[in-house]
């Protein structure tokens, strides 16, 4: 039994059931939060060792054979989000010592975090449509409960957005799945594959493949679909903000990723058109809005939504190297937008606010502050040697080689827009003389100890990046392995139904 | 039986988006509880509704002796039923305490988060 392939769901399911066991304790609730997400990593590591190694894993959950029970899947994709998921989980858990409140953590923020990175790592690694659905729901609950930890003002009005536009994507995801299964009488992934290709109706196919592309689009915040978005993030505390920056809207991706390779890629010309349109209008309404905001958060929330077309475009072009692009541009992208969120934090901490108006002055009196805010910031827009870099010179070279020149150059346009409100970031955070005179009053109520423990997941994260932009190779050629199993899913449905194409192994 | 249910999934749905359209939160939450069950319904129809026995196998068979039901949209539906009641039991919550808090049940008065 490929045990492995369980413990990704398994330990945060553990560690929040054992940290609700300590309710009342706040000390063992951290110890476990770390020791937890630490664990998270190293299994997800291992698993992408497996993976790249061995090709892909299959566990039959209960021995039940393939098209009838539920089929844990892990191939490159599912194994290197996992690793991901794994990283952030590990950085917000260090990251939340330092700056999550004592109410929050009596109502369970621990519990919940585990609870969240369960459902994450569940929706990566299951190979079953309607458990898909349920690790979906796993997540959105245990981010409707973190997103109102606090019950403040604004967390209230962005909470009754999110959650009414999460759920209604939820019910438009549960009607397509039910349709589906009316269709094809089966619920594997694989399974579906293999039955939709040889079927004639293909209308209903179609109608089918936009329903799901509208359900994860919400989840992933594309083009029409992403208000809630703006409107929600940046008003949980800084730790949560960070969480659902890096993962939530990149499991949307990511089951945009895996449904559209997998199941609706018989007639490829007419959803990826209406994806391609949505990538490019993605871009660009995204990095506009971030454009007209001046407040720290609000500005990286506005571009996770514009950094959401660049790996939709990835998917939406369909060639190899596009693909490639695609996932090599989550993979930065997770890394980066955690960092960025973590850093806000750190500002707010020295300065208390999140207003560009009230900051300033941070470059004098902490420097190694602006620089770890640059080198996301950078790596955001696009700037070598760091790793978004490689990211946007992948998918725009894909773009090229396609010969989508319009959304090419959108994609272009908004690299420099991105530089732009990085840069009206750090002239009014950092380089600006500071407003008022008390920043002195404010750098001494933070304690060294706290600092560290906040800094510490983003030089992590940081070096991540370095390490990705100096050294692009071993992921470079990660991503491209996992874009040759994407675009070849016979490798996927022979690994979860066997051979001869039905049965288990 | 199922062209009626269809109707019936249709009317529900469009209650749900009609209700879901209201500036009151109270009544986006009631469209969000019809908007569930026809959800809910519309998985269970979807399979086609076949009068049969239940899908157990008699000691000594390899199969069951007569026509049986398709158990898994019932499987779907028990599952999508208990999700949809946790997550419309948060969103009852939330809609309170969002008006403890606000003090307004007007949508178009929460645009604090607005851009």
């Amino acid at each position: 039994m490929n045990l492995q392939l369980a413990l990704p769901i398994l330990i945060p399911l553990l560690a929040g059931a054992v940290s609700l066991l300590f309710w009342r304790s706040r000390l063992m609730q951290r110890m476990i939060a770390v020791a937890g997400t630490g664990l998270l990593l190293v299994a997800s590591v291992w698993l992408l060792a497996s993976v790249s190694r061995g090709g892909i894993l299959v566990l039959q959950v209960g021995n039940w054979p393939a098209p009838f029970g539920i089929s844990l899947v892990a191939d490159l994709l599912g194994a290197i989000m996992v690793v991901l998921t794994g990283i952030i989980g590990f950085a917000v858990a260090l990251y939340s010592l330092a700056t999550t409140g004592r109410g929050h953590e009596a109502y369970g923020y621990f519990p919940l975090m585990h609870l969240l990175l369960a459902g994450v790592a569940g929706a990566f690694l299951t190979g079953d449509i309607f458990n898909l659905y349920v690790w979906f729901e796993v997540m959105l609950v245990a981010s409707f409960a973190l997103l109102i930890l606090g019950s403040e003002k604004a967390q209230m009005e962005g909470a009754i957005k999110y959650v009414t536009l999460n759920l209604l994507s939820s019910v438009i995801f549960l009607v397509a799945v039910g349709l589906l299964y009316g269709m094809v009488g089966t619920l594997n992934m694989a399974d579906i594959a293999r039955r939709l290709a040889s079927l004639e109706d293909t209308g209903m196919v179609d109608v089918l493949a936009m329903m799901f592309m509208v359900a994860f689009g919400i989840k992933a915040a594309a083009f029409p679909l992403f208000f809630w978005l703006p409107a929600s993030y940046h008003t949980p505390p800084v730790a949560v903000s960070a969480l659902f920056a890096g993962l939530l809207t990149k499991v949307g991706v990511y089951a945009l990723f895996r449904v559209f390779t997998l199941i609706f890629h018989h007639s490829p010309g007419y959803t990826h058109e209406i994806l391609l349109w949505g990538a490019g209008l993605t871009m660009l309404s995204g990095v506009l809005g971030a454009a007209a905001q001046f407040e720290f958060r609000r500005i990286l929330s506005f571009h996770i939504v514009s950094q959401i077309g660049y790996m939709i475009l990835g998917l939406a072009l369909f060639t190899p190297l596009a693909i490639l692009g695609g996932v090599f541009y989550i993979a930065h992208h997770i890394l980066v937008k955690t960092n960025l969120f973590l850093v806000s934090g750190i500002v707010h901490r020295l300065q208390g606010s999140y207003r560009l108006k009230r900051l300033g002055g941070l470059y004098r009196s902490h420097p190694w502050l602006a620089v770890l805010f640059l080198i996301p910031a950078l790596s955001l827009a696009g700037m070598p040697p760091l790793s978004g870099f490689f990211a946007k010179f992948i998918v725009i070279r894909a773009g090229i080689e396609a010969e989508a020149y319009g959304v090419t150059a959108i994609a272009l346009l908004v690299g420099l827009l991105t530089l732009y409100s990085m840069i009206k970031i750090w002239s009014e955070v950092f380089w600006k003389t500071a407003p008022d005179g008390d920043e002195a009053d404010a750098q001494a109520a933070v304690g060294q100890r706290e600092l560290w423990l906040m800094s510490l997941p983003a030089v992590g994260l940081a070096l991540c990046t370095l390490l990705i932009g100096l050294n692009a190779g071993p992921l470079y050629a990660l991503a491209e392995a996992s874009a040759g199993e994407l675009l070849a899913p016979e490798r996927y449905i022979e690994a979860v139904l066997g051979p001869r194409g039905e049965g288990g192994p | 039986m199922e062209p009626l249910l269809a109707v019936a999934i249709g009317i529900l749905f469009a209650a749900a988006i009609y209700m879901m359209l209201r500036r009151s939160i109270v009544k986006l939450v009631i469209g969000l509880m019809l908007l569930s069950n026809a959800a809910n319904l519309l998985i269970f129809v979807s399979a086609g509704l076949t009068r049969g026995g239940p899908p157990l196998v008699p000691q000594g068979l390899d199969a069951p002796p007569a026509a049986v039901a398709d158990p898994l949209p019932q499987a779907l539906v028990l599952t999508a039923i208990v999700i949809a009641f946790g997550v419309l039991s948060f969103a009852v919550v939330l809609v309170r305490r969002a008006w403890e808090i606000v003090r307004a049940d007007d949508l178009d008065r929460m645009r604090d988060t607005d851009t």
